[in-house]
């Protein structure tokens, strides 16, 4: 396969990464613009009103916690630092929508927290001592930083791990102390790695549904859905979508702009890494506590909660068989997704290795629209690709071996890895293409120059060199296609729960406590990955 | 790095072929399509399969029943749609993905004015809008005007505004008064939301023990989930904490809305659906509608169960369904127009 045919490939797959996007401007064509009066008023002002606090918010909690820990770990040495550097993304684990669940449970003024904190106090009852409702502003930022911080972590911890330290130690002797040289130098250094991490955060925060909706946000999300819901106003939902697509591919070209002019080359050869202080015994404490406060919020305290209810359900009443059975198709639904997803993201990152910057990195981003896009859009905008190939298919059947086929695609799953591709490329895209950036081009020059065609520097010099990234996006996909909800609820086949669909029958009625069983099984499923992903991302030998 | 390549493009060969298994058709079954929970209707299929045994097999779609089986044409395998809200049912009516049945069954089993004229689609089960409120109040009566009276101001807990449970209502009030009086009623009641219009029903019966607020609107069935302890323990607590009232419009009766189900338009077992509407208007199945769900069984006669019954004899409010259903996007805009959800 040369380069070419690479590339041809790529852009075939992007073209089908692309198509919902084509149904879904049609789609938005079909309404009148009677409506849009009403919608700019009434509900796209708040609601982008309420999105961009929500986002900075969510952007200020996981960058802060983000990169602050990861140079916490890597600057720093203390007792359990290794441990808590794989726990730190645990919380990966978790889908938003249980961790809202959970804190509305155990912060609600009849739950336990605010019993026990009555008791101590002397208060008899709700009316007379309670504390603000977690169902603000206040509180769904809160959620969602301390779910989503492990984007940010991951990059920047693996960048400060690259990072040479004859930089910082530069730094220092031009008497700098080592919270100025952090601020000064690593900082500013591991910029692309906060900016990939923080882009992927509010991504996943502007896309969330579940979370955002129970704890009373009205985001641009929200308003999408419950325009399409109610009003059965596809096509006023499919205009507000674009509307925030777009809104979105400028903050991202936005951010692309500012760095533009800045290439963050590191010498490849050796970096020497970064020589951890070690901590006197009280700082070493304080360290241990704040490192692990993001993991006591973002798992710790959902994990037992759901642990708990779960144990609770399987006493009363056994683990129900279907469990398994939904997790052979979450797991199979995931690996299928996961597997093309990193092999399209690596085609189409080496496809635009040799491009210009600017061509390349308008590709990068067409490829990762996807991400933008809430799961319910997507599902809406592949189903007619979907049913329409099958109709094809069908038709081609019917006339060359005379049987039907019937909806061949649909009922064998292939629109929910679809949609799973559609959703989670740029994050395979991402890594990929940041993974090879910081290869310098002297590799491929001096290859070429010994004569390895394009196809042997990929599978010798490339693919070796980035492999850990590539596995880590790869991780990072499965756990989300695991997590995935709205999207697997449209598109699965007749028949077929997943682990979140079985989870979502159960919390949609109200009973939580059905569901936790499913729950504890997606997180537990997701921990072993994201274990791996801790292992992948210390590069120490 | 080239053979764990091709072991990987080996087992997504595999995985692929795993999934793409056909279903192996059965001898009787029937494919129902449903917005409602498997937890409440599974007790109902499975009693279906046991006594005529037809398979079903299922599929939860939360949102997008519609568009899905629009997609899917004719060769969607959907037999059955079931919803609840009559404004989705009508919509699936009016998106042509329906087709009108004939059965005396039917026909017998359920008023006329909770069916289609043409057998589009069927009432199955009623459940009735009603205000949870807190013991301390000792409220034995309220209409759903007075929700908007001051005197509840930080009182009122209730679901996100554009839920169709509460744009039905909303609707219902427009069909009462007129739009610019519900607009104003929608006001006096976001005035006096004691915290943000969302989560679910029983959220507003532990809102008001948890004391932020002192009443709430929310669904009849939920009352005998909660109080029966079918939702554990703490919902349990949550269901004995507040009074129910059979709420009225000033000149009308409470406002119900509906759960129901109409034959697909392309269904491949058509027969066989049918059998299963009529299953579900039989005595068995409303008696499980009413045992297990806490609803109002669609059959005059149906018992209700005694959770739901002790909630005081329920008055239907009389306006045509028809007369809701129009204004259901105008209920929704108001939502909107006065930021209720915000």
């Amino acid at each position: 396969m040369s380069v070419e045919i690479g590339a041809i490939i790529a852009a075939a797959v992007l073209l089908a990464v692309l198509a919902p996007f084509a149904t879904l401007a049609a789609v938005a064509w079909q309404s009148s613009a009677e409506l849009w009066t009403d919608l700019i008023g009434y509900v796209l002002l708040p609601a982008s009103v309420d999105t961009a606090v929500l986002l900075a918010g969510v952007a200020v909690v996981t960058a802060v916690v983000g990169a602050g820990l990861a140079w916490l770990v890597t600057a720093f040495d203390f007792p359990g630092r290794r441990l808590l550097d794989g726990c730190l993304l645990l919380p990966l684990a978790v889908p938003t929508y249980i961790v809202a669940y959970a804190y509305l449970d155990l912060l609600h003024p009849v739950g336990p927290v605010q019993e026990t904190l009555r008791s101590l106090l002397g208060f008899e009852g709700p009316r007379d001592f309670r504390l603000p409702d977690i169902r603000s502003m206040p509180g769904c930022i809160g959620v969602l930083g301390f779910v989503l911080y492990p984007y940010v972590y991951l990059p920047t911890r693996a960048l400060f791990a690259m990072q040479s330290a004859s930089l910082l130690e530069t730094g220092r002797t031009l008497g700098l102390t080592r919270g100025q040289a952090f601020l000064r130098v690593a900082l500013p250094l591991a910029r692309p790695a906060i900016a990939l991490g923080l882009s992927l955060a509010l991504m996943e925060a502007l896309n969330d549904i579940g979370a955002s909706e129970f704890l009373g946000i009205r985001t641009l999300t929200v308003s999408i859905y419950s325009t399409w819901v109610t009003r059965s106003d596809l096509a006023g939902a499919a205009q507000i979508a674009l509307a925030m697509l777009a809104v979105v591919l400028g903050l991202v070209l936005l951010e692309r702009w500012a760095r533009q002019h800045q290439r963050y080359a590191n010498d490849a050869q050796h970096p020497r890494p970064i020589v951890r202080a070690r901590l006197s015994p009280v700082a070493a404490l304080a360290a241990i506590v704040v490192a692990s406060l993001p993991v006591v919020i973002g798992f710790a305290i959902p994990f037992a909660y759901l642990a708990d209810a779960a144990i609770e359900r399987v006493r009363l009443s056994g683990l129900p068989g279907s469990i398994f059975v939904s997790l052979r198709a979450t797991v199979i639904y995931a690996s299928a997704a996961t597997l093309a997803a990193s092999a399209i993201g690596l085609a189409i990152a080496y496809a635009v290795r040799r491009f210009s910057q600017r061509r390349a990195t308008s590709v990068v981003i067409l490829a990762s629209i996807g991400y933008a896009t809430p799961g319910t859009v997507v599902a809406i905008a592949i189903l007619p690709i979907i049913t329409g190939l099958d109709r094809a298919i069908d038709g081609a059947a019917h006339t060359l071996f005379g049987f039907a086929t019937g909806l061949l695609l649909m009922s064998s799953g292939v629109g929910v890895v679809y949609a799973y591709i559609v959703r989670f490329l740029a994050i395979s895209v991402g890594g990929a293409e940041s993974a090879l950036q910081k290869l310098p081009r002297t590799l491929d020059d001096a290859a070429a120059t010994l004569g390895a065609p394009p196809r042997e520097r990929l599978w010798s010099i490339h693919l070796p060199l980035i492999h850990r990234a590539i596995t880590a996006s790869a991780v990072l996909i499965f756990v989300d296609c695991m997590k995935e909800l709205p999207a697997t609820l449209l598109l699965r086949p007749l028949g077929v729960e997943t682990l979140a669909t079985l989870l979502y029958g159960e919390a949609a009625r109200g009973t939580y406590e059905h569901g936790a069983i499913a729950a504890l099984v997606i997180v537990s499923v997701g921990l072993l990955p994201v274990w791996l992903l801790s292992r992948l991302a210390d590069y120490r030998p | 790095m080239r053979n764990r390549l091709k072991t990987a493009v080996r087992v997504s060969a595999l995985a692929a072929l795993m999934f793409a298994a056909p279903s192996v058709a059965m001898a009787q079954e029937v494919n129902l399509y449903t917005t409602r929970e498997p937890g409440l209707i599974q007790p109902l299929l499975d009693a279906f399969t046991k006594s005529t045994g037809i398979k079903v097999n299922s599929i939860f779609v939360k949102d997008g029943l519609a568009e899905r089986v629009a997609a899917e044409g004719a060769q969607s395998p959907a037999d059955v749609l079931m919803t609840v809200d009559f404004g989705n049912l009508l919509d699936l009516t009016e998106k042509g993905l329906t087709q009108p049945v004939q059965s005396a069954v039917l026909e017998k089993a359920i008023p006329a004015n909770l069916r289609s004229g043409k057998g589009e689609w069927f009432a199955l089960s009623l459940r009735a809008r009603v205000v949870y409120a807190s013991k301390a109040l000792g409220l034995k009566s309220i209409t759903y005007e007075e929700l908007a009276d001051p005197r509840w101001k930080g009182k009122v807990c209730i679901r996100s505004g554009q839920h169709p449970y509460n744009t039905a209502l909303i609707a219902a009030y427009i069909a009462h008064h007129g739009e610019a009086a519900a607009e104003t009623w929608l006001r006096g009641i976001k005035a006096n939301l004691g915290r943000a219009a969302t989560g679910g029903d029983r959220d507003v019966a532990r809102d008001i023990m948890g004391a932020i607020c002192d009443i709430g609107v929310a669904n009849s069935y939920y009352v005998g989930l909660m109080r029966s302890g079918a939702g554990g323990p703490d919902q349990a607590k949550w269901g004995q904490a507040i009074d129910v009232v059979l709420p009225t419009f000033q000149k009308g009766g409470t406002q119900v809305n509906l759960s129901g189900a109409s034959v697909a338009k392309h269904a491949p077992h058509r027969a066989d659906a049918v059998k299963l509407l009529e299953y579900l208007v039989s005595d068995q199945a409303q008696k499980l509608y009413a045992e297990v769900n806490y609803e109002y069984p669609v059959k005059p006669g149906a018992g209700v169960h005694p959770l739901i019954a002790a909630l005081g004899s329920l008055q239907v409010d009389s306006l045509p369904i028809g007369d809701i259903v129009r204004h259901r996007v105008a209920a929704s805009r108001l939502v909107d127009k006065v930021g209720f959800d915000r």
